[in-house]
């Protein structure tokens, strides 16, 4: 084969490629790739579960909406082509209430960090549990505040250092699951970056169950908290959680604390039923107010 | 178009003006309040709760006014028209929301009924000191709408008016009333719904394929779409172009910032209101605003009976401020006396404007209860003196 003919044979391919859709195109913001997340960084994997969730599901795509918060996770509803919402640090949840509570014919996901969701909102997920609003909550845990460089956060596993624990971690931090499981969360997951399979199976469950269901996904940032732990690369992360995960579905999820560089607990440990909040509200108005009760179906086309 | 029937409650009522300012936003077609219980603003809610089932909306009462002031922005954006309220404390909380609907240029409410700051304050009693926290109170650049009532008929009234400036800029309108007005009982008349003129929520006609969330305008307000209606937009609180994307640069922050702030600075002729009384010879101007101009009258008449012209100057919608009436209105008279219960803050704003063609006077107040009109008298007849 001539050099000429290598060339061009290569050149078509590579316009063939070029040319070939990516197979989330549809549900990706081409026109802002390439992303802001470092290589090796379980951000992009959890988005690649989750398209592939959005893929799978019945719901009709233009009435699902992503709302984040703030961080390197809060980035995520700008790069998913759906209606997206980038909104304040850790107000992600009581944004995503009033989006669901005004048009309940909508399915809301709020994709955020450990962070953003457990410590500045802290406050708003336990709310959300309890009142079981109906929207999906994606938690990426990474362990640290990357965004800003990688300070602790209320996920840090105890010894872990980060650059505001430069001598380790002493604060016992939250076991998501748990939290969520008591404040009334009717879905509760974790996985780890590694579980691809699992972890879309599981967002796909989250999606489909009515009421507040959590989704934890333990991510690498070897960026900052592996590499202030000497924890390797990325390769070693993923090595990490081959090693050292274990499936226990239905766990108690008292059980569920992550130490540092120990075992990490996933698997399915909540899946139950409870009136959601709009469901809870209409059953009361409409006992108490009979006939009179208008119900709020969203804003109509004519209004 | 008209308002919504089932939302107007029509007839003569006996309200205090938190009733009122609920009906008001009733009749607004307002279908989604988020609240969190604060003094002396709770009544607005509290009727709200018990009402909007019959309406057909939402109310929830949220676990913080962090949380209440962006529920609302949710709401808005799946197409209802959303309000919150509360008083000083809740609305230092709300303050990062108000940034972020101003930023996404958010059609939505916040009412305050002010009460005697700061901190906690004075809890039950009045104050009006929250006036330049409505207009600047999140950080960075921006331009905010703010009414004040004096009245509860005013706060059935102009609550029509908040929501319908909310939807045509596309902005956070503050309704700063006061626990005076808040708490004071009166006849409120509710106008038959095909009365009460609604400006509609500005949905863009033009297909998703063509349409820009942040598209820069002839009137410099872009229109909307809502969630769920295949648009697929993206909105952030970064700075963004007009696609609603974010873009880190000086020259988007430049005609992003500059477009929200020109859309209520450019159109302030067409967004100010203002009532005056007696100007005509007037020698002295009170300017005057919510309760205290209403005790500000009682000064002006004993300041007429020992013989000086006074008239009354009351901004109805104070951010944005009646520049250029102002202005007019200082070249007729020797002096201007702003009555306010705070210790200077409309005050400054008079002075900026007018404080080099004529005397500015303030008759300041600290909250708690509302002027002695022999102070307001006091200082109309030293103002000239």
């Amino acid at each position: 084969m001539s050099a000429k003919t290598t060339t061009a044979k290569k050149a078509s391919a590579k316009k063939a490629a070029a040319e070939k859709a990516h197979p989330m195109e549809g549900l990706l913001r081409m026109d802002r790739i390439p992303h802001i997340w470092c290589p090796t960084c379980g951000i992009g994997t959890t988005v690649s579960c989750f398209i592939s969730a959005l893929q799978q599901i019945e719901t009709p795509l233009e009435k699902v909406c992503v709302v984040s918060g703030i961080g390197c996770t809060g980035r995520v509803a700008g790069y998913i082509k759906l209606d997206s919402f980038h909104t304040t640090h850790g107000r992600a949840v009581p944004f995503a209430t009033g989006l669901k509570l005004a048009n309940p014919e909508l399915k809301v996901v709020v994709f955020s960090g450990d962070g953003d969701l457990i410590a500045i909102g802290g406050n708003h997920f336990i709310h959300a549990a309890r009142r079981n609003v109906d929207i999906t909550v994606i938690c990426v845990n990474n362990f640290n505040y990357a965004m800003t460089g990688g300070q602790v956060a209320p996920t840090t596993p105890l010894t872990a250092k980060t650059s505001t624990s430069p001598y380790g971690c002493y604060e016992q931090p939250f076991n998501i699951p748990y939290l969520a499981e008591c404040c009334g969360a009717v879905y509760v997951a974790r996985w780890t970056a590694l579980h691809i399979r699992r972890q879309t199976k599981s967002m796909i469950e989250a999606l489909n169950k009515p009421g507040f269901s959590v989704v934890e996904v333990i991510t690498p940032c070897s960026t900052l908290y592996a590499r202030r732990n000497k924890l390797g690369d990325g390769l070693n992360l993923m090595k990490f959680y081959h090693e050292s995960a274990e499936i226990r579905h239905g766990a108690d999820t008292r059980d569920l604390d992550i130490t540092f560089q120990e075992k990490i607990i996933c698997g399915k440990f909540v899946d139950r039923e409870r009136p959601t909040c709009l469901e809870a509200l209409e059953a009361r108005h409409d006992k108490v107010l009979g006939d009179k009760y208008v119900k709020y179906g969203g804003v109509r086309e004519d209004d | 178009m008209k308002a919504d029937p089932q939302g107007v409650l029509t007839g003569a009522h006996y309200l205090d003006g938190d009733h009122a300012c609920c009906e008001g936003a009733l009749a607004a077609g307002c279908r989604f309040v988020a609240g969190y219980p604060i003094t002396p603003s709770t009544e607005v809610v509290e009727r709200f709760a018990a009402r909007i089932p019959l309406v057909g909306g939402i109310f929830i009462q949220m676990e913080d006014e962090l949380a209440s002031s962006i529920a609302i922005l949710g709401a808005a954006w799946a197409g209802a028209k959303a309000m919150t309220v509360t008083s000083g404390p809740g609305l230092s909380l709300m303050m990062e929301h108000v940034g972020l609907a101003a930023m996404l240029e958010t059609p939505c409410v916040f009412v305050d009924v002010q009460r005697g700051g700061p901190s906690t304050g004075l809890p039950t009693l009045p104050g009006q000191a929250d006036m330049m926290q409505a207009r600047w109170g999140s950080h960075g650049d921006y331009e905010i709408i703010a009414l004040s009532p004096n009245s509860p008929q005013e706060c059935f009234d102009l609550m029509i008016n908040a929501f319908n400036l909310s939807e045509q800029y596309r902005v956070p309108v503050f309704f700063m009333m006061d626990e005076c007005v808040g708490h004071m009982t009166e006849k409120v008349v509710i106008p038959e719904a095909d009365e009460i003129e609604i400006y509609p929520r500005r949905f863009s006609a033009k297909p998703p394929s063509e349409y820009l969330p942040f598209e820069s305008t002839e009137d410099l307000v872009p229109d909307i779409v809502k969630a769920g209606d295949g648009y697929r937009f993206h909105v952030t609180g970064l700075t963004h172009d007009e696609q609603g994307y974010p873009v880190m640069s000086a020259q988007c922050q430049e005609g992003l910032v500059r477009r929200l702030v020109d859309k209520i600075r450019k159109n302030a002729d067409e967004i100010v209101l203002y009532k005056e009384l007696d100007i005509k010879d007037a020698e002295v101007l009170v300017l005057s605003y919510g309760i205290s101009q209403r005790v500000s009258l009682r000064g002006i008449e004993m300041a007429k009976k020992k013989g000086i012209k006074t008239g009354l100057f009351r901004p109805v919608i104070v951010w944005p401020f009646p520049e250029k009436r102002l202005k007019q209105l200082a070249k007729k008279v020797k002096a201007i006396v702003v009555v306010e219960m705070n210790y200077g803050q409309i005050y400054y704003e008079v002075e900026r404007l007018v404080g080099s063609a004529v005397n500015v006077v303030l008759v300041p107040h600290g909250g708690g209860t509302v002027h002695d009109p022999e102070d307001i008298c006091d200082a109309i007849v030293g103002a000239v003196k």
